[in-house]
């Protein structure tokens, strides 16, 4: 357990709070993130630029805060093909299940919906168990 | 246009929490994830920190007709749970699984200067359309 970081984990954790309680105070929204983008890609999609404003801070904030403490960007080791296989699971299977990590994890779990622990639980154990079998039955 | 500066400050507060917490990086959620490995506990941290947050914040909703600069709340009104909730968020714990990325962290890393992240979430998008052809 020598990567384990608790206090910047939880001050960081606070924040998204902080980010979510801004968003459903502030503006009646809720922030979870494959919600937030996958509305915007409908064709139909009146409330575009609540969504942009919220994306544009999510994605700079962080490229700021690296360059700000000379910090070097995380390494992505994951090879092309997973990325795509990864990266098309994560957007459909979001979609579909309704939320991810965000929305049913940190607002969905918050709101206490029974909907979104069934989700998170489940996410949760299917992504530690395809860690397991890539790190443990093929990574051997 | 205060919509919008409340848009932006949630995003970029929720950007710096992945930043600081270091959930940007993939190692530290496959760490996490990775339980009968070199566990990485920090993930519950985060989840927990921002569970402190946003419970109170929804009892606050609960008790209030609409937020402060909108008439309404946009809550979601679907509680059942059903084959597309299992089925979905099984799939999205298998592309997290694979890479360590969530949308969240996807998003935050596209100017950090690898190519990986852009790569991922060209996927996602591509995913989240194919889905909405596919299922009614």
């Amino acid at each position: 357990m020598e990567n384990f970081t608790p206090i910047p984990a939880t001050l960081g954790g606070l924040l998204i709070g902080v980010a979510s309680a801004i968003l459903i105070l502030g503006i009646g929204r809720v922030a979870g993130i494959s919600g937030v983008l996958g509305q915007l890609l409908k064709s139909e999609a009146k409330d575009r630029g609540w969504r942009l404003a919220f994306l544009a801070g999510l994605i700079g904030a962080p490229a700021l805060w690296l360059m700000m403490n000379g910090d070097t960007a995380p390494a992505i080791n994951a090879p092309l093909p997973l990325l795509i296989v990864g990266g098309l699971l994560v957007g459909f299977g979001t979609r579909l299940g309704g939320g991810c990590t965000s929305g049913h994890g940190v607002c969905g779990l918050g709101r206490l919906s029974a909907r979104s622990l069934v989700a998170t639980l489940t996410f949760m154990a299917v992504a530690a168990l395809t860690v397991y079998i890539m790190r443990h039955v093929v990574g051997g | 246009m205060m919509k919008l500066l409340v848009a932006l400050l949630s995003g970029a507060v929720f950007g710096l929490g992945l930043a600081i917490s270091g959930m940007i990086n993939p190692a530290k959620v496959l760490g996490f994830l990775d339980v009968f490995g070199n566990w990485d506990p920090s993930l519950a941290f985060v989840m927990g920190g921002a569970l402190i947050v946003t419970t109170v914040a929804f009892a606050v909703v609960k008790k209030r007709s609409s937020p402060l600069w909108h008439d309404v709340f946009h809550l979601p009104d679907n509680t059942g749970i059903d084959r597309k909730l299992i089925i979905g968020s099984a799939l999205f714990g298998i592309g997290w699984g694979l890479v360590g990325l969530c949308p969240g962290p996807a998003l935050s890393n596209l100017l950090l200067g690898a190519w990986q992240p852009i790569v991922f979430v060209i996927a996602m998008i591509a995913g989240m359309i194919v889905q909405r052809m596919v299922v009614r």
